[in-house]
């Protein structure tokens, strides 16, 4: 197994080589500068800045100078944050996606595998339709919506929350910004495992492990959540890639100060070396996610082995 | 068993919460309109940085409440009778934070640091009225003196390039802020990070975190220190102003710098005073590319321009956020005739004003029967998609198709800039300094950056080199009027809306005065609660 996660890791290379290159010059292609703004700059100090930032070199000498410069673990200064390296900004910005996406993460693990279990054993009861209703309005209503209603209530009207801010990772200050950033993700869950449960009841081995007469909660435990999460764990690898690396809507609704929200401004303020820093981070998270998937996958499902 | 753990976790998190939702009295919860590019003075250029920038420094001269400029570090001045030479002097208790005493030497450091081309400073042409400088910023500057010397410790010389009558206000601006030669020679371009920043404001930099919050401290060492009351003020970046809103009405924060325009009216009804809506310096408008056919044509320009309901916009679109323009140069601003110059059909009823903007159209061979397509260039933002839906409504009644190009602000701005393919394109500018000349440069002939109408008229051109070398006040005003006429005559860019500034004020914060340059230093506030 260890020789088969080297082999993926030594895979991840020229993948990520390939995204560097790619989202490199598709910034570039994007029409506008980072310094172009309402207020145009005189000529002499736009020249002064592009030869400041090397942005007056042939485009190939740039990529190859970042090149250089990203293996030796340097991503250069932001452009548009100048008081910062790009290097300073992830660090700050990157824990502060991952903890929110990661309780999030928790929240849709938790309560998705719950309420996607207990529908499946009350198929086409009252609970299994509430479940479903939950889930479909979940699926159906964005985070944009949801995010500033909870503010409102929590935070305007009841007073019970903060309505924004970091309060430098405050626990009251995540509670609204998870609920509103795995709510979505719970539904998903709920649904999958749902649908998977209700096949895997049905299968041969479950039916053959009732009629060992073994307890119920044996035969839902052992026997049948075990496949009813595989598809599940295919949705996650990408979805906790997503989830960690940032949202852009629940980091500004509540102002946090995440990549989500970084990524973003960057890439409207042709932020060129931070939009990179972002995108290689979330290659990286996605890279990384896909193979636990792989290997979970191994683990949960005894036909799978590694070749 | 289970009711037991589960209230006690209720009653921590409940106080955990009230806690972290209660503001001290002693600090300042200030909404910024974003984070800023940096806090170096002289590579800033926004009034998001001008904010920060003006708590942390004092420059010469200052903004006091109302906006009108008072003595700062310069405890008075001279001028010399030609208007080319100032003599400041420097209070003698002026202190950097660290207790060093603030020199001539310098704001003489810090004028020579911003023009070396090599700090790519981005406003540093606002300063050229200082001899030598645009020479130095050029590059061309071997041998060439800056007109900025240190008499001695206490006293500071600028000599000008030309007369020029509003400097000493452009002092106000950061570009101009001293700066503590020994920590920026040490620490390079460093010397901005919390705990390498010596500041002679009223508050030092304590910590700055992106995207969350900057905190500032009271300077001790400040002259006026006595007299400023708020202890601490977190700097809060909002870029979603209704996050900026809501934090407001749960009493998170004391004052947001901008609200969203749909907000305004919802706003007012429930918060009353608290919503400020003021004049400010600054215009909304449209350039037409003079360049292309057939907007060569004054006739459509001007029925262009004549047929828009500038009221409609401001009330209906911008839910009263705007003013309607009546020319080009907002209103308020200093060195100016009064009354302004306007477009002469200003005060004209809509339905007159439409009708002879229909006779211009056929005069210039174009009308309903034979409509001229038109295409509408804005940067992305819903209040600019709207604006132009309703320009376009206008002006079908005269006959005019229109289409819309829509591009985010740095492709937008990049287009206007380099390859000009518009026929209309949006674009705004919010004054640095209260003078008719920081607008009517707009549309120099020789400021490509800017002129967004390729408008090119010699003219009017040598009627700004005139005035920049009048010394009389109000004779340089008649100059500068002259020039905005022919300007309004010719509409090669027509004013739509002058802006507002809208903040939310809590009621605890004493010493806020809305004015036109929308500048609130915090050292003249306090909180009440």
């Amino acid at each position: 197994m260890i020789r088969y996660i080297l082999r993926r890791l030594l895979g991840a290379i020229p993948t990520l080589f390939l995204v560097v290159t790619v989202a490199f010059f598709l910034i570039r292609i994007a029409p506008g500068g980072p310094f172009d703004a309402e207020r145009a700059l005189e000529p002499t100090v736009l020249a002064n800045l592009n030869a400041y930032f090397h942005l007056d070199k042939p485009l190939y000498e740039q990529y190859f100078r970042y090149l250089g410069n990203l293996l030796q673990g340097d991503m250069g200064p932001s452009f548009f944050r100048r008081d910062f390296s790009v290097h300073e900004l992830l660090a700050d910005g990157l824990p502060v996606s991952m903890l929110l996406g990661s309780l999030a993460l928790l929240m849709a693990v938790v309560f998705g595998s719950i309420l996607g279990c207990i529908a499946a054993l009350r198929q086409n009861s009252w609970i299994d339709y509430t479940v479903i209703a939950i889930a479909t309005f979940g699926i159906t209503v964005p985070n944009f919506v949801v995010a500033p209603i909870l503010a409102l209530i929590f935070g305007v009207a009841l007073n019970l929350l903060p309505t924004g801010g970091w309060g430098g990772g405050h626990p009251a200050n995540l509670v609204m910004p998870v609920i509103a950033l795995g709510l979505p993700q719970v539904a998903v869950i709920a649904r999958l495992i749902r649908g998977a449960m209700i096949e895997a009841l049905r299968s041969d081995h479950v039916r053959t492990a009732r009629a060992y007469g073994l307890p119920t909660r044996m035969i839902v435990v052992t026997h049948s959540l075990r496949a009813a999460c595989l598809p599940a764990v295919s949705y996650l690898g990408p979805a906790a890639a997503g989830l960690l690396t940032g949202s852009i809507v629940i980091e500004q609704v509540f102002g946090l100060p995440g990549i989500g929200r970084e990524f973003v401004n960057a890439a409207l303020s042709r932020d060129y070396t931070l939009v990179m820093g972002t995108v290689i981070v979330i290659a990286v998270f996605v890279l990384i996610f896909n193979l636990i998937v792989d290997i979970l996958y191994a683990a949960l499902d005894p036909r799978v082995r590694y070749e | 068993m289970l009711f037991q753990p589960l209230r006690k976790t209720l009653l921590v998190t409940t106080i955990m919460v009230a806690c972290a939702g209660a503001i001290s009295a002693q600090t300042y919860m200030r909404g910024n309109d974003s984070d800023p590019e940096t806090l170096d003075q002289h590579k800033t250029s926004t009034v998001v940085e001008a904010n920060l920038l003006r708590d942390l420094y004092e420059g010469l001269v200052i903004y006091n409440t109302k906006a009108e400029t008072i003595p700062g570090v310069a405890s008075d001045w001279t001028i010399s009778d030609d208007g080319l030479v100032y003599t400041f002097n420097i209070r003698e208790d002026a202190q950097w934070s660290n207790g060093d005493p603030v020199t001539a030497g310098d704001f003489v450091f810090s004028f020579n640091r911003i023009m070396q081309p090599a700090t790519a400073a981005k406003y540093a042409n606002i300063l050229y009225p200082i001899k030598g400088s645009e020479a130095i910023n050029k590059g061309e500057g071997e041998g060439v003196e800056l007109g900025a010397k240190a008499i001695d410790d206490k006293t500071l010389e600028i000599t000008l390039e030309r007369p020029t009558p509003f400097f000493i206000e452009l002092l106000t601006h950061q570009t101009a802020l001293p700066l503590h030669q020994a920590s920026v020679e040490q620490h390079g371009d460093d010397f901005v990070r919390p705990g390498n920043m010596i500041s002679n404001g009223a508050y030092t930099l304590v910590s700055f975190r992106p995207n969350d919050m900057i905190v500032m401290q009271k300077n001790e060492n400040f002259h006026d220190a006595e007299n400023v009351a708020i202890e601490t003020i977190n700097y809060i970046p909002f870029e979603d102003r209704a996050n900026c809103a809501r934090r407001f009405e749960a009493g998170e924060v004391h004052s947001c710098s901008d609200i969203a325009a749909e907000q305004i009216d919802d706003l007012k009804s429930r918060l009353g005073d608290a919503v400020r809506v003021a004049p400010y310096l600054g215009v909304y408008y449209y350039g037409i590319n003079t360049a292309r056919e057939p907007f060569d044509d004054v006739r459509i320009r001007q029925a262009m321009s004549m047929s828009i309901d500038r009221e409609f916009l401001a009330e209906s679109i911008w839910a009263g956020a705007m003013i309607p323009a009546t020319g080009w140069v907002p209103p308020g601003i200093g060195n100016y005739v009064d009354p302004q110059p306007s477009m002469e059909y200003a005060d004209l009823p809509m339905l007159d004003r439409e009708d002879r903007a229909l006779e211009l159209m056929i005069e210039a061979g174009y009308g309903p029967d034979n409509p001229l397509e038109v295409e509408i260039s804005y940067n992305t933002s819903e209040n600019h998609e709207n604006t132009a839906n309703a320009i376009a409504d206008m002006w079908s009644a005269i006959g005019i198709n229109v289409t819309y190009q829509q591009r985010d602000a740095s492709a937008h701005y990049a287009m206007l800039r380099d390859e000009k393919i518009h026929d209309v394109a949006r674009a705004g500018w919010i004054g640095d300094y209260s003078d008719p000349q920081n607008f009517l440069f707009l549309n120099r002939a020789d400021n490509p950056g800017f002129n967004y109408g390729n408008y090119n008229n010699p003219e009017h051109d040598a009627l700004l080199d005139k005035a920049a070398n009048t010394v009389d006040l109000e004779e340089r005003a008649q100059i500068l009027a002259e020039a905005e006429t022919m300007l309004l005559r010719d509409m090669p860019q027509m004013p739509l809306l002058y802006y507002s500034s809208l903040s939310l004020v809590s009621d605890k914060l004493q010493g806020w005065e809305d004015n036109i340059q929308n500048v609130h230093p915090t050292r003249f506030m306090s909180i009440t609660e």
